[in-house]
C-alpha cells in the first residue's frame, strides 16, 4: 500500500534541496555580501596599541634647553573589562569621590566599551609607583606611559606655546589624531607640531575572549615603531629673553629683538606673561581658566605679535625714507616749525619746542611733527598727478613693503596683520573724493588709524640696520641639528629704497641717542642708533616706544621696546632698549642703577 | 537471486560509506581547529577533544563493522525489544542520570558520558519501520496513524521530561516518514501552520492577524457558498477558530509554558531581543565567526573567533562556525553539498528497497539527519532559534557520533541485504 505514495519522495527530495539552498543563500549573504562581520571579528580579537613617540625638545640659540619631556602616566580604562572591585579603595587611591568615578566610567563607556579611554590623565612619577603595585586588583584599568612638557627656564611662555588634548573638531579635520592625543595649541608647539610630534607607532595584539594577550598579530607584520619627534633650535637667546622679561616686570608691553643679518628673533618678550609650566598636565585647564579670567593684565595675550599700536614718531623714519626715495625730500630740505602744523580752520598738529627751521637729519633727531606734516603732504599730493587717492595708494604700497600691514607668514604662531588703512577705508569714512592729504595728516607722524605690531616695528629697525633689506623675522633657526640652518625663511627682502638714504637716516638715529630725544639710551662703549615714539592712547596715558639697533656698523641687534601707559618714548622704552643692547653685546650690565630703576618701576597700578 | 558474499562489505553502498567517512574526518579536523592551542599541537593528543574524538571514531568504525556482521533479520525481529530497552534506559536515566546544564539525560560511565536519547532515535526508527511495514497497516486510517504517532511521541515525551527539549523536538522529523507512507497531508501542514502562526503572532499585532485569518477563510466560503458542502463550511470555521485560538494563546504559551531561555531564543530569532552580550551573544558571535570567513576563509587553524573562544560550544553545537570562518563560503558550500548528497543518496537507496521495512527505516534515517542538519546549521546562521542539537558526524562527542553511526549503518546493512528480503 505504501507504494501508492511513491510520488511523495519528490516532496522530500525537494525539501532537502530547498533547505540546502536556503542555508547556502544565507551563507552567501553573511559571508560574501555583508562586510560588517569581518569588522566585528577584528574588533573582537585585535587590540591596537598606540606607541607614543617622545616629543622633540626645544633649545635656545646657544643650546640651552627651553622645553623637554618628563615621564607621566595616564590611567586608562576599558569599560567592558571592569569587574566588581573595591570602588571606595580605588577612589581613595586616586583622590576622587565615588560620584566622579561613576561619571568618568559612564563617559568612557559612551565613547566605547571596548576601546581604552584615558580615565585619569598624567599621574606623576611618585603617585604612579604607588598605584602600580595595586593596579592588578582593578581589572579594566591599566597605565600608559606618556610624556609631559617641562620648561626648565620658565621663560618665553607665549613663544614656546603649549600643548593640550586635541579637540573633536581637530580630530575630524586631521585623522592622524585620536581622542586623548596631544597637539600643539600655540607658539612653537603649534607652528612646528608636525616636526615636534614625531610619528605614532602602532602595535597590533591579538586577544582571546577573556582579553588575554595571545601575541602579536601576524608576527607583527603590521606593527609600526614610533618615530621620535625632532628637536628644534630656537633663535631666542635665553639670557636675553630672561633679562627682557625681568626688565618688563610690572609693566605692560613687549620687547622684540632681531638679529638684522638673519631675521632671527633673539628675544620676544610679552608682559605680563606667565610661567609656561602652569599650562602642563592635570593643572592645565584650571590654570588656563585662571589666566583667562585675568582681564586686567591679560597674561595670555601675546602682545609682541598681536598688539597693534600706532607707531608714533618712529614712523617718521619711514616717511623720511619714502620722501627721499621719491625725491620729494633732499637731505637739505628744510621746513620751519612755528610750534605746529596748521590744518586750517584753527586745527593744528602741535610740535614741541626745538630750534627752527631744521633739515631732514635734525627732523629725526628732534622728532619734529611739523616737518613731517609738510613732507607727508608733498608725498601724497606730488606722488601722483591724478588724485590724492592714487598718491595715497602709492605711499601705502611703499609702507607695505617695509613689512607693515601684513603678516610675515613665517613660523610665528598667532601673529596679526596690523593695519595700514586702504584708500577704500577713507572713501567710506569721508566719502569718495572727499578727503585729501590734510584729512590723513596724522599718518605723517605715525598716529591715526595706523596700527603696527611690535615685531613689525622691530623688523623696521632691522631693515634700517641692514640699510635697506630684511629677512622675515622667525623664531626657529635650526631643525634636527644645531648647525643646520633653517633656510626656509632666509629669503632676503630688498626694499627699492637706495642705501644712501638709509645711511642718512642711520646718522640721524645715532644723533637721536647722542644728542636728541633719547639720550637716556646712550652708552659710551656702544654706538646705539634709535628713534623714540609715543603712541597716542585714547584710553589712558600714552605708550612709550623706542626702536634701536647697535652697533652702528655691522649691527648685531635691532629691537623695538613698547611700554604701555609709560608716556614719552624716552622715559621707559629707551633705557630698557639700551639695557637689552648692553646685555646682548657685552653680556654684562655696567649701569646697575638704571637696571634697578627699570626693573622696579611699576606701571601696572 | 544473488546470495550475500562472505565479507561484511559485500553489496554495501560505497557512496554512503564514503560520504560518511569524509564527513567524520572533516568533523575531526574541524574539532582540532576549534579547540586548537599552541600548547597542544598534536592532533592525536588524547587529553584534548580532538584526541578523544579520534578514539570515538575508532570505536564507531568497530561499531559499524559489528552492525554489518549481525544477521539482517535481527533488526526487524528485535525492533520491539530494542525500542523497549530504549524506553527503559530513558526512564533509568531519569532516576540515576547525571544532570548536565539543566537536563538529566546522561549516564556517567567512568569518565565517559552516554546520552540514551541519542540511541533512542534508531530504536524508534526501527520500530516505526516495523509498524509501517506490517501488512494491514494503513496510515490513512486514523487509528493506525495514532499508534504510529504514539511510537514516536512516547520516547519524545520522556526526553522532554528530562528537560532536553532540543533532542525531543528531533522526533517530530518522523512526521515526514509517516507522510511518505500515507499520512494525509493535513497532519503535516497543521503543525507547520501552527508553528508559523505562533511566530507571526509574536511579531504582528494580534487583531490584524485575526482579521487576516478571517478574510482568508471567510471570503472563499461566501464566494463559493453554493458549491461547497455544509461539512466544508464547518471545517473552514473550525480551522479559523483554531487559528484565532493559536493567536490568542501565544502570550500564555510564550510567557507561562516556555522557559525563560527558550523565550529569549525566540526573541533573538525574531529580532526583538538585541542584547548582544546576553541572550543574543551566541548567535552574534556565531554570525561574526562565519561572516568573517568571507569567500575563501581565513585558512585552516587561522580562525581567530573560534580559536580564541569567542564562539561558545564551538566543538559541539557550533562546530559549523569553524567551517565557515576557516574555509569561507566555498568550504561551507562543500560541507552543505556533502550533507545534501548524503541525504539524497539515502532517499534514493531507500527507494530501491524491496521491503517496506528497509524503505521506511531509510526514510527515518534521512529525516533525522535532515532535521539535525537543517536546525544545527540554521541555528548558527541565525535562521532558527538556538536548539542545542549536534551536527551529525561533525560535532564533538562519542554518544552522538555512535548513535548516528548505528543509525546509518543499520540502513547500509539493510540495503546490503536487500536481495535477501522477499
Amino acid at each position: 500500500m505504501s507504494r501508492g505514495f511513491t510520488a511523495r519522495k519528490y516532496f522530500i527530495l525537494v525539501l532537502i534541496a530547498g533547505i540546502g539552498s536556503a542555508l547556502l543563500i544565507r551563507l552567501f549573504f553573511i559571508q560574501v555580501i555583508a562586510d560588517k562581520y569581518i569588522l566585528s571579528a577584528n574588533n573582537n580579537v585585535l587590540r591596537y596599541i598606540t606607541q607614543y613617540p617622545a616629543r622633540g625638545f626645544v633649545y635656545d640659540r646657544n643650546g640651552k634647553l627651553l622645553v623637554y619631556n618628563e615621564a607621566a602616566y595616564d590611567l586608562m580604562v576599558i569599560p567592558r573589562q571592569i569587574r566588581d572591585f573595591d570602588t571606595t579603595g580605588f577612589c581613595r587611591l586616586l583622590g576622587i569621590d565615588v560620584q566622579t568615578f561613576i561619571e568618568k566610567v559612564e563617559k568612557a563607556r559612551k565613547y566605547s566599551s571596548y576601546r581604552p579611554t584615558i580615565f585619569f590623565p598624567q599621574i606623576s612619577k611618585e603617585n604612579y609607583g604607588f598605584l602600580e603595585e595595586k593596579l592588578f586588583r582593578f581589572p579594566g584599568f591599566y597605565v600608559q606611559p606618556r610624556t609631559l612638557r617641562k620648561y626648565p627656564l620658565a621663560i618665553a611662555a607665549h613663544t614656546v606655546g603649549y600643548i593640550g588634548e586635541v579637540s573633536p573638531a581637530m580630530i575630524e579635520r586631521k585623522p592622524y589624531y585620536k581622542s586623548g592625543d596631544y597637539i600643539g595649541i600655540s607658539g612653537i608647539e603649534k607652528s612646528y607640531e608636525e616636526i615636534l610630534r614625531g610619528k605614532k607607532g602602532m602595535k597590533i595584539r591579538v586577544v582571546d575572549v577573556h582579553n588575554r594577550d595571545m601575541g602579536s598579530f601576524q608576527e607583527g607584520k603590521y606593527d609600526t615603531l614610533p618615530v621620535a619627534g625632532i628637536g628644534l633650535w630656537a633663535s631666542l637667546d635665553a639670557d636675553l629673553q630672561a633679562y627682557g622679561e625681568l626688565l618688563m616686570t610690572n609693566k605692560k608691553g613687549s620687547i622684540v629683538a632681531i638679529e638684522p643679518s638673519s631675521g632671527e628673533i633673539l628675544a620676544l618678550v610679552t608682559s605680563p606673561s606667565y610661567d609656561p609650566n602652569l599650562l602642563v598636565g592635570q593643572v592645565r585647564s584650571r590654570n588656563y581658566a585662571m589666566l583667562a579670567r585675568d582681564t586686567a593684565r591679560i597674561p595670555l595675550f601675546n602682545r609682541a605679535l598681536m598688539a597693534q599700536y600706532p607707531p608714533g614718531s618712529t614712523f617718521k623714519i619711514v616717511n623720511a625714507l619714502i620722501g627721499l626715495h621719491e625725491g620729494i625730500l633732499k637731505p637739505t630740505t628744510a621746513f620751519g616749525c612755528p610750534g605746529g602744523f596748521s590744518l586750517g580752520s584753527g586745527k593744528v598738529v602741535k610740535c614741541h619746542a626745538h630750534f627752527s627751521p631744521l633739515q631732514l637729519k635734525q627732523s629725526i633727531q628732534f622728532s619734529c611733527n611739523t616737518y613731517y606734516c609738510h613732507a607727508f603732504r608733498n608725498i601724497i599730493d606730488k606722488g601722483s598727478r591724478k588724485s590724492t587717492r592714487a598718491g595715497y595708494e602709492k605711499w601705502r604700497k611703499q609702507v607695505w613693503d617695509f613689512g607693515f600691514g601684513h603678516k610675515f607668514e613665517t613660523d610665528l604662531a598667532n601673529e596679526l596683520n596690523g593695519n595700514i588703512p586702504s584708500a577704500d577705508y577713507y572713501d567710506r569714512f569721508h566719502g569718495k573724493n572727499r578727503w585729501n592729504s590734510y584729512s590723513i595728516i596724522s599718518l605723517a607722524i605715525g598716529q591715526g588709524e595706523i596700527g603696527v605690531t611690535p615685531v613689525q616695528l622691530a623688523n623696521l629697525c632691522a631693515t634700517i640696520a641692514n640699510r635697506g633689506f630684511y629677512y622675515p623675522p622667525h623664531i626657529i633657526r635650526a631643525i634636527g641639528k644645531a648647525d643646520s640652518l633653517n633656510s626656509k625663511f632666509l629669503k632676503k627682502h630688498v626694499l627699492n629704497i637706495e642705501k644712501e638714504h638709509f645711511d642718512l637716516v642711520v646718522d640721524a638715529m645715532e644723533d637721536v641717542v647722542l644728542a636728541g630725544t633719547a639720550t637716556g639710551a646712550r652708552m659710551d662703549s656702544i654706538s646705539v642708533c634709535g628713534k623714540t615714539g609715543t603712541a597716542q592712547n585714547p584710553h589712558g596715558k600714552d605708550h612709550s616706544i623706542f626702536i634701536a639697533f647697535a652697533p652702528k656698523d655691522n649691527p648685531r641687534i635691532a629691537l623695538c621696546v613698547i611700554v604701555e601707559n609709560a608716556g614719552f618714548g624716552a622715559t621707559w622704552a629707551a633705557p630698557i632698549a639700551s639695557l637689552m643692547i648692553e646685555k646682548y653685546l657685552t653680556r654684562k650690565i655696567q649701569r646697575q642703577d638704571l637696571e634697578t630703576r627699570m626693573v622696579e618701576g611699576n606701571l601696572l597700578r | 537471486m544473488e546470495r550475500a558474499g562472505r565479507t561484511i562489505f559485500s553489496n554495501v553502498d560505497w557512496i554512503l560509506i564514503s560520504l560518511y567517512a569524509i564527513l567524520v574526518i572533516l568533523g575531526w579536523l574541524n574539532i582540532y581547529a576549534a579547540v586548537f592551542d599552541e600548547q597542544h599541537k598534536n592532533i592525536f593528543d588524547i587529553t584534548q577533544q580532538y584526541g578523544k574524538q579520534m578514539i570515538w571514531i575508532g570505536a564507531a568504525v568497530i561499531l559499524a563493522a559489528i552492525i554489518l556482521l549481525i544477521d539482517v533479520k535481527f533488526y526487524s525481529a528485535f525492533s520491539y525489544i530494542l525500542y523497549g530497552l530504549g524506553i527503559i534506559s530513558l526512564i533509568i536515566v531519569f532516576i540515576i542520570g547525571k544532570e548536565i546544564s539543566g537536563s538529566r539525560s546522561w549516564f556517567q560511565v567512568g569518565g565517559f558520558g552516554v546520552q540514551p536519547s541519542e540511541f533512542v532515535k534508531f530504536t524508534t526508527s526501527l520500530l516505526l519501520a516495523r509498524y509501517i511495514s506490517t501488512l494491514h497497516i494503513d496510515l490513512q486510517k486514523t487509528r493506525h496513524l495514532m499508534v504510529a504517532l504514539l511510537i514516536i511521541f512516547f520516547p519524545a515525551a520522556l526526553i522532554l521530561l528530562q528537560n532536553d527539549t532540543g533532542s525531543a523536538i528531533v522526533f517530530s522529523a518522523f512526521m515526514l516518514v509517516l507522510f511518505r507512507f500515507g499520512m494525509p497531508l493535513k497532519y503535516l501542514l497543521i503543525p507547520v501552520a501552527i508553528v508559523l502562526l505562533f511566530l507571526l503572532s509574536l511579531m504582528v499585532d494580534k487583531l490584524i492577524l485575526t482579521g487576516i485569518i478571517a478574510l482568508i477563510l471567510i471570503i472563499p466560503v461566501i464566494r463559493f457558498r453554493r458549491k461547497i458542502s455544509r461539512k466544508q463550511v464547518v471545517a473552514a470555521i473550525l480551522i479559523a477558530l483554531l487559528g484565532v485560538g493559536t493567536v490568542f494563546t501565544v502570550d500564555f504559551v510564550f510567557h507561562r509554558v516556555l522557559e525563560p531561555h527558550q523565550r529569549q531564543r525566540m526573541e533573538v530569532l525574531i529580532g526583538k531581543e538585541t542584547d548582544l552580550k546576553g541572550a543574543g551573544y551566541n548567535i552574534n558571535q556565531s554570525l561574526i565567526a562565519i561572516g568573517s570567513g568571507r569567500l575563501t576563509g581565513k585558512g585552516y587553524l587561522q580562525g581567530t573567533q573560534t580559536k580564541y573562544d569567542f564562539v561558545p560550544e564551538q566543538s559541539t553545537d557550533f562546530i559549523f562556525c569553524t567551517v565557515g570562518e576557516e574555509w569561507g563560503f566555498l568550504g561551507s558550500l562543500v560541507v552543505i553539498a556533502l550533507f545534501v548528497g548524503l541525504l539524497v543518496r539515502i532517499i534514493l537507496v531507500a527507494e530501491r528497497q524491496r521491503s517496506i521495512f528497509s524503505q521506511a527505516y531509510g526514510y527515518g534515517v534521512a529525516c533525522i539527519l535532515l532535521f539535525h542538519f537543517a536546525i544545527n546549521i540554521g541555528m548558527t546562521l541565525g535562521l532558527v532559534p538556538v536548539i542545542g542539537i549536534p551536527l551529525p558526524f561533525f560535532s564533538y562527542g562519542g554518544s552522538s557520533l555512535w548513535a548516528f553511526t548505528i543509525l546509518l549503518f543499520i540502513f547500509i546493512k539493510l540495503d546490503a541485504s536487500r536481495y535477501e528480503f522477499l
